[in-house]
């Protein structure tokens, strides 16, 4: 479903990408991890369109993505940080969403299943941050699309928030959708993860299950796992 | 783009500060009729006032809404919609909720006042339409200055900067330059130098417009003399034509590399 080749990226004098290659089937949960500064969110942004990549090549079924832009109405992508106009209500900006995509949206059940109904027509700019986040799921689960782009989105929900997120998310991918995850939140990513990314220095440093990285790693849970490979970035 | 025009003019519509915009001109418009008892010289006047003002609140709006938005930007670019046609959508949308607020706040009095039985019809058709490219190259250029500065502090102040220099600034090495060369023969370097100022450019083209030699001051009547009233004329419009289009250009060429 994505191919990404000798991919490069540098901000400034920062090399954040490096030569990075990447292949993503379709279907199933993928978490992309790695430690702060690896260079997550800039490779989503590349596969977004929203970073131009210094170099190399990005391809999304099929079809080269740089350059253009159609191809995002096959993907739903939930940015890291929710900031929306703060003088739009909820209801306002859902519909506004709804309006630039000629796709079909179930915002109601969403709009239902996190509680949101008392906040439709409240300002954006006097919610909470957790809702402010429930807002930015439903924003991003409302299409149906094949591709799932998910940047950090356990940020401020509560527990039940969290668990009808990974509801949701399970739901996807029986669906036989791609979701793509970073977090740095680790119980998540054992619950849901189907295979790991984990990306250092620009690069993908490993891929695979999460039985392979424990196996690799020699540790038993994927917490260990995960700290083990990050640590070789500080002994470096 | 429609779509992200129409909520960029909505968004716009519900801020205060259209409206302060707004009341302020119709209270000028009011005043200056009440006050000069003239439609001719409220023009004139008005022009004054347009010439200097127009820049600077397009320049603030136009760096404003760019920054304050920048969020909501980068929602719609994660959105099936081209880069281009987002930005162009804002652009067009800060622009003609300032033409509106401009065309509606002087208008309303000017009508009420009988402008349509004036001769001056015309006059003021032209001021409008001035102030209008005025509005429209000078958040062009705030937006230019926006998109290449991260920083927002930065680029408000390059911002304010470049609009100091264009309205003040310029005419006084201007100034400088004529009087330290008086000996040498300036038409074409005035000609030239007025080319590269919208604001010079406006100013020049209303006053050839009302024909009134006493305000003309030496460019315009070199201008003047140069080209004959018509000629000038379309040839000034078609260089604020030109100070639209360039720094739309660019601003295109800067969007397909910017990283968001």
């Amino acid at each position: 479903m994505i191919q990404i080749q000798n991919l490069h990226k540098k901000f400034g004098k920062l090399t954040v990408l490096d030569g990075l290659d990447l292949t993503i089937e379709k279907g199933g949960i993928f978490a992309i991890l790695g430690p702060n500064g690896s260079g997550k969110t800039t490779l989503i942004k590349c596969l977004l369109g929203m970073v131009v990549p210094n170099k190399g090549k990005i391809e999304f079924q099929g079809k080269s993505t740089l350059k253009k832009w159609d191809y995002r109405n096959n993907l739903n992508y939930l940015p890291q940080i929710a900031n929306f106009p703060s003088n739009l209500s909820v209801i306002e900006l859902i519909n506004m969403v709804k309006n630039l995509r000629p796709k079909q949206a179930n915002e109601k059940e969403l709009i239902d299943l996190f509680g949101l109904n008392p906040f439709l027509q409240k300002k954006l700019g006097n919610l909470s941050g957790g809702t402010k986040q429930k807002v930015n799921l439903v924003l991003t689960f409302m299409f149906d699309s094949d591709l799932i782009i998910l940047d950090e989105p356990t940020t401020g929900l509560d527990p039940i928030a969290l668990i009808y997120l990974k509801d949701l998310i399970k739901k996807e991918r029986n669906k036989g959708k791609t979701v793509l995850i970073t977090t740095h939140i680790m119980s998540v990513v054992d619950e849901l993860a189907d295979e790991i990314v984990f990306l250092l220095e620009g690069k993908i440093y490993f891929k695979g299950s999460i039985d392979t990285l424990k196996k690799q790693t020699n540790q038993t849970s994927l917490e260990h796992a995960i700290a083990n490979l990050i640590s070789k970035q500080y002994t470096n | 783009m429609l779509k992200i025009l129409k909520y960029s003019i909505f968004d716009l519509l519900r801020s205060r500060w259209s409206y302060v915009y707004f009341v302020f001109y119709l209270i000028l418009g009011f005043v200056l009729l009440f006050l000069n008892n003239d439609v001719n010289k409220a023009i004139i006047t008005l022009m004054n006032i347009i010439i200097v003002l127009t820049p600077l609140i397009g320049t603030i709006f136009g760096v404003m809404y760019y920054y304050n938005s920048k969020e909501f930007t980068e929602l719609l670019l994660a959105q099936p919609i081209k880069r281009s046609k987002i930005f162009m959508g804002q652009y067009l949308g800060v622009s003609l909720s300032l033409t509106l607020s401009l065309v509606l706040g002087i208008g309303i009095p000017f009508v009420l006042y009988g402008l349509f039985k004036s001769a001056s019809i015309f006059d003021f058709g032209l001021l409008i339409v001035v102030g209008a490219f005025l509005n429209f190259i000078f958040v062009a250029l705030a937006y230019n200055i926006a998109l290449s500065n991260e920083n927002k502090i930065k680029g408000f102040g390059y911002a304010i900067l470049m609009w100091l220099f264009l309205a003040v600034i310029y005419d006084g090495i201007f100034m400088i330059l004529a009087i330290k060369f008086q000996e040498y023969p300036l038409d074409k370097f005035a000609l030239g130098s007025m080319m590269f100022n919208p604001i010079d450019l406006s100013r020049t083209l209303i006053l050839l417009k009302l024909d009134i030699s006493a305000l003309l001051g030496y460019t315009g009547a070199v201008f003047k003399e140069f080209f004959g009233t018509n000629k000038g004329l379309i040839l000034s419009l078609l260089v604020l034509c030109l100070w639209v289009l360039f720094p739309l250009f660019r601003m295109a060429k800067k969007l397909q590399k910017k990283d968001f």
